[in-house]
C-alpha cells in the first residue's frame, strides 16, 4: 500500500514526462521539420546553380565560342531542371525525388561537357569573367553536396526516429509519419545492376 | 546494464532499491531517454582532425617556424577582436583521401570555427596534396564570396606557393582575407555584389532538447515537495537519501556526459567560447562555400 502510494505521488509524474516527451510527440515533427528545412537547402543551392548557369552561357556565347550544341544542350538540361521541384510534402515519394535527381543530373552532365570544350580556348580560360563564373559554380557543386549530405543525414535520423522505439508509438498513431526518401547524387542509371549474359 | 551515468546512478541509489517492478520499469525508462539523448547529440563525425587549441593557427605540417606562428597566431587574435570574426588558418599534413573542399567544411563544422552566426571561416593548406583552400562560415558568404576568395587564391596565395614561399603566401592570404572582414558590412556586401548578391540564412536546430530540461525540473520540483510534506517519522530517511540522489540523476548527462558538447557542438550553434585564446570556436557552421586552389 505504501508502496502503491510512494510510486504513485512521485514516480507517477515522472513517469508521465518520461511517456510523453519519450514517445515522439515533439520529436518526430521536430526531426520532419528539420529534414523538409535541409531540402529547401538542396533546392535552393540548385536554383543557385541554375542561376549561374545562365551567366555561364552568356559568357561563353559572348566569348563567341563555337560550341553551339553543348550551349543548347546545356540551356535545355537547366530549363528541365529548373521546371522540376519537389514539395515538402512529397519527400515521402521517391519517384519525385528520383525524378528531380534525374533532372539535376542532366543539367550536370551538360555543365561538365561545357567546361570540358572550354579548355580548349585559353583566352576564354584565362578571362577574369570566367574565371569568377567558374568559382562560383564549383563552390555552388561543393554547397549542393554539403545540402545533400545534411539532407541525407536528417532523412536518415527522422526516418530512424520514426522506426524504432519509443518514437515509433506516437509516430505511427499520432502522426501517421512516413518514411522519407534520401537523395542520391548518382549519374543516371547507375542503380540498375548491370546485365551479364554468358551466353547460352 | 548500461555503462552510462545512468546506469552507474541508478544501480549505486539506494531509492530506486525496492526490488520488483518499478525498478525494472524505472530503468527501462530511464534508459530509453538515455538513448534518446544520446541519439541526438551524436551528430559529430567519425573522423580525426588536429586539435584546435584556440590560438587561431594550427600548423599540423610544420610549414612555419615558432616564431612565424606566433607572429600570425597575434595576427589573428588582433583580427578577430577588430572584426568579430573569426578567422583561423590550419595547416594539413593529410587530407585522408578527401577532397580539400570536403574535408574543410568537417573540418569547420568540427572546429565551430566562428560565433552562432557562423561569422568565420578557414584558410586551408595541404601542402602535401599541394591544395590550398578558403573555406567560409555561413555568415561570411556574403562578405569573402566564392568570387573573392579564389581571386585571393589565384592572386596572392599560390603565386608565393609555386615559389616555395609557404609562409609569405599564408601571410598574403591572411592580409587579404582580413582586409576583406575588416569591412563594414555595407561596404563588404557592395564589394561581393560585383560577383553575387545571394546571402543565405544558416538553419540552425536543436531546441528541442533544451526544451525538455525545465519540464523535468519542475516535475522533480512538485515531486519533492509531494515527498516532503508526506515525511514523517521512520520513512523520511529514506525519502530524503532519495531526494538528494535525484538531482544528480537528472545532471548527470550535462555533468559526466562529455559526448554532449564535444564534437556535437557544431550543429548545436551558440556553444559559446572555451575562453583563453582568442574565442574562435563559437559553434560557427560551413556549407561548402569558398573555392578551393592548387600550385
Amino acid at each position: 500500500m505504501t508502496r502503491l502510494r510512494r510510486f504513485s505521488t512521485f514516480l507517477l509524474p515522472l513517469f508521465g514526462a518520461f511517456a510523453l516527451s519519450a514517445c515522439g510527440i515533439n520529436s518526430v515533427p521536430t526531426a520532419e521539420e528539420e529534414a523538409k528545412a535541409k531540402w529547401a537547402d538542396v533546392q535552393a543551392q540548385y536554383q543557385r546553380r541554375s542561376n549561374l548557369v545562365g551567366n555561364l552561357v552568356a559568357t561563353v556565347k559572348a566569348a563567341g565560342k563555337q560550341e553551339q550544341d553543348t550551349l543548347v544542350q546545356v540551356t535545355e538540361a537547366r530549363a528541365k531542371a529548373t521546371s522540376v521541384q519537389v514539395n515538402a510534402e512529397d519527400l515521402s515519394d521517391p519517384a519525385k525525388v528520383a525524378q528531380f535527381q534525374a533532372a539535376q543530373a542532366q543539367l550536370s552532365q551538360g555543365l561538365g561537357r561545357l567546361l570540358a570544350s572550354v579548355e580548349a580556348y585559353p583566352d576564354l580560360k584565362s578571362n577574369e569573367n570566367f574565371l569568377q563564373l567558374q568559382s562560383q559554380l564549383e563552390g555552388t557543386e561543393n554547397r549542393i553536396a554539403v545540402a545533400i549530405r545534411d539532407y541525407n543525414g536528417a532523412v536518415q535520423a527522422y526516418n530512424t526516429r520514426i522506426r524504432t522505439f519509443p518514437d515509433a508509438i506516437g509516430a505511427k498513431i499520432i502522426h501517421g509519419a512516413k518514411p522519407m526518401a534520401p537523395f542520391q547524387a548518382t549519374t543516371p542509371g547507375a542503380e540498375e545492376a548491370p546485365k551479364v549474359d554468358f551466353g547460352s | 546494464m548500461l555503462s552510462s551515468p545512468f546506469g552507474l546512478r541508478l544501480s549505486k541509489a539506494p531509492f530506486f532499491r525496492w526490488g520488483g517492478v518499478s525498478t525494472g520499469l524505472l530503468r527501462t525508462a530511464l534508459s530509453g531517454l538515455f538513448l534518446l539523448l544520446l541519439a541526438l547529440a551524436s551528430t559529430a563525425w567519425a573522423q580525426d582532425f588536429p586539435k584546435f587549441d584556440d590560438k587561431g593557427v594550427v600548423d599540423a605540417a610544420n610549414l612555419l617556424d615558432p616564431a612565424q606562428e606566433q607572429a600570425l597566431s597575434q595576427t589573428l587574435i588582433a583580427q578577430k577582436q577588430a572584426s568579430g570574426r573569426s578567422l583561423v588558418v590550419a595547416t594539413i599534413a593529410d587530407l585522408q583521401g578527401y577532397d580539400i573542399a570536403d574535408y574543410g567544411y568537417r573540418l569547420g563544422r568540427a572546429w565551430g570555427i566562428g560565433d552562432k552566426d557562423s561569422n568565420g571561416a578557414l584558410l586551408i593548406i595541404a601542402p602535401n596534396d599541394r591544395k590550398v583552400r578558403i573555406e567560409v562560415g555561413y555568415g561570411l558568404e556574403g562578405v569573402l564570396t566564392d568570387a573573392l576568395s579564389s581571386q585571393i587564391i589565384r592572386n596572392a596565395i599560390t603565386p608565393r606557393f609555386k615559389a616555395g614561399d609557404m609562409p609569405g603566401g599564408i601571410a598574403a592570404g591572411v592580409d587579404q582575407i582580413t582586409a576583406l572582414l575588416a569591412l563594414p558590412p555595407e561596404e563588404a556586401k557592395a564589394r561581393a555584389a560585383a560577383a553575387e548578391t545571394e546571402a543565405r540564412a544558416a538553419d540552425r536546430g536543436g531546441s528541442a532538447i533544451l526544451g525538455l530540461w525545465p519540464i523535468l525540473f519542475i516535475i522533480l520540483f512538485i515531486a519533492m515537495r509531494l515527498m516532503s510534506r508526506g515525511t514523517g517519522g521512520g520513512g523520511g530517511k529514506r525519502y530524503r537519501r532519495g531526494g538528494s540522489s535525484m538531482p544528480i540523476i537528472l545532471w548527470g548527462p550535462g555533468a559526466g556526459g562529455s559526448g554532449w558538447g564535444s564534437g556535437g557542438g557544431s550543429s548545436w550553434g551558440g556553444g559559446g567560447g572555451f575562453g583563453g585564446g582568442g574565442g574562435f570556436s563559437g559553434g560557427g557552421s560551413f556549407g561548402g562555400g569558398g573555392a578551393s586552389g592548387d600550385w
